[in-house]
């Protein structure tokens, strides 16, 4: 589904990416971990072209990204993405947040986009809240609308940016709950995060990074029983043995 | 000091007419002025904040120079100077055809020149608001149309309502060297009444009341605007 092939990323002189390889294969979730500054992030921003990049390839479901023949808006408009400070729209209720690009981007009529709002709505357990605005919610609540206005486009994918990153410790566990439901219905998911009780539970492969090097890419119980390399070892006694 | 007041003056005839005149002529050309400065300036300030070179370097050209040059300076470049420099024809339409000559080219001087002014609010509004959500739009497959219309414009005229709050006082209190090509606004028929009557004192007066008048109703009209405009829980972020 996703096909990441040698990519290179300088901002002007740092290199921030260095011959990543990888690939999510459908139905596939695939965690992506490593220290801040190790250019994950920027790596699942390349993905859907949010991040132009200047060596490699990047196909998804078939498509190069960084082509400049590509239909950039159509691509992404099938890719969902959810962000680590959930980005709604501030001037939108939570509905309007829904509905926007199903209206203007597939061109659904505003009944039905509507009704999908409202499914998800009820499926991430927010549908009393579908009239107010994203400054009258929780951080947890933003982030789970964030998910559901991805969904809204019948994604054939999901890309998440740090989804747990900014959220007050006891609203991780809301929104992890619906990435675990997600995950366990067959959703193609790349997912950077340190939620490494997520990874055990749902990923299928995990890919460590640092100083913008791939350094590990193995299935779960490979990476979680003996990551081959120092790196990932330091990084995961540090992550998992914190007090 | 030896001054006889004489208040009655203002309600005499002309001189009341001059008064209801000139306030007239200056709403006319403020209002007018505000369209032009707020169509122009959201065009030009979106522009300084688009991804295309181009687009970026004609818009900043725009504001360094209109921003740059004395108002008064501009009104008079398009009086005197520009109906010169244009092709024969046009300048002879616009020295001997043109209609309100006066007015127009006041209209036309004062409105670019506050466009320009306008335009830097645009642009801070714009870049006030965080990189995500431009990234969010474009994810969700918006074009770069949608999402300045969508996403990012009704944030950032939402943000700027008190400075262009400012701005558009400040286009009603600048109308007032429209005289200085004459058009016979509020100030200039004070001038008038002091000439005819020697009554300074009350026809400025006058003129002071009627501004403060006018420009405190539209502070109040903003204030409406910026009420009706508000975002439930919403507060401006920072970068």
């Amino acid at each position: 589904m996703i096909e990441i092939r040698d990519i290179d990323k300088w901002y002007g002189t740092t290199q921030v990416l260095r011959a990543c390889s990888t690939s999510v294969a459908k139905g596939e979730v695939v965690v992506v971990c490593g220290p801040s500054g190790s250019g994950k992030s920027t790596l699942i921003k390349c993905v859907n072209g949010l991040e132009p990049f200047q060596n490699g390839e990047i196909t998804v479901d078939g498509v190069p990204v960084g082509d400049r023949g590509t239909n950039l808006s159509k691509l992404r408009a099938r890719i969902g993405m959810v962000f680590q400070n959930f980005e709604l729209y501030p001037h939108m209720t939570v509905t309007a947040n829904i509905c926007l690009a199903q209206e203007k981007v597939l061109g659904r009529s505003k009944a039905e986009a509507e009704a999908k709002a409202a499914g998800l709505l009820s499926r991430v357990g927010l549908s009393e809240h579908a009239r107010k605005h994203p400054g009258q919610l929780s951080g947890g609540q933003q982030q789970r609308v964030a998910i559901a206005r991805a969904l809204a486009m019948d994604p054939i994918a999901m890309l998440f940016d740090e989804p747990t990153s900014a959220l007050d410790p006891e609203m991780i566990n809301e929104v992890l709950e619906v990435m675990v439901e997600l995950a366990q219905e067959g959703m193609t998911m790349m997912v950077v995060t340190h939620e490494m009780g997520f990874a055990r539970k749902v990923a299928d492969r995990v890919v460590f990074m640092d100083k913008g090097e791939i350094v590990e890419d193995a299935e779960k119980d490979a990476f979680f029983g003996t990551p081959r390399s120092d790196r990932a070892q330091q990084f995961l006694s540090k992550i998992l043995h914190h007090i | 000091m030896q001054y006889n007041w004489n208040w009655g003056v203002l309600l005499q005839e002309p001189y009341l007419g001059w008064l209801i005149s000139g306030v007239g002529w200056t709403i006319a050309v403020a209002s007018a002025a505000w369209v032009i400065a707020f169509t122009l300036g959201s065009v030009v300030g979106v522009a300084r904040t688009l991804p295309n070179r181009w687009a970026r370097g004609v818009a900043t050209a725009y504001v360094e120079l209109l921003r740059n040059v004395p108002l008064l300076v501009q009104l008079f470049i398009w009086y005197f100077v520009v109906p010169e420099l244009l092709p024969d024809d046009w300048g002879r339409w616009v020295k001997r055809d043109l209609p309100l000559p006066e007015y127009t080219t006041a209209v036309i001087g004062l409105g670019f020149y506050t466009a320009s002014r306008v335009a830097e609010q645009v642009r801070s509004g714009i870049e006030s608001i965080s990189r995500g959500q431009s990234m969010a739009g474009y994810a969700s497959g918006l074009t770069t149309l949608q999402l300045y219309r969508y996403v990012l414009l009704p944030v950032a005229f939402r943000v700027i309502v008190p400075p262009l709050t400012s701005e558009f006082l400040t286009i009603f209190k600048n109308s007032s060297l429209a005289l200085t090509i004459g058009v016979l606004e509020l100030t200039a028929q004070s001038r008038q009444i002091t000439e005819y009557t020697f009554q300074g004192f009350e026809a400025f007066t006058a003129a002071t009341v009627m501004y403060v008048v006018i420009t405190l109703t539209v502070t109040a009209g903003m204030s409406l605007v910026e009420r009706r405009a508000r975002i439930p829980g919403f507060i401006a972020k920072g970068g």
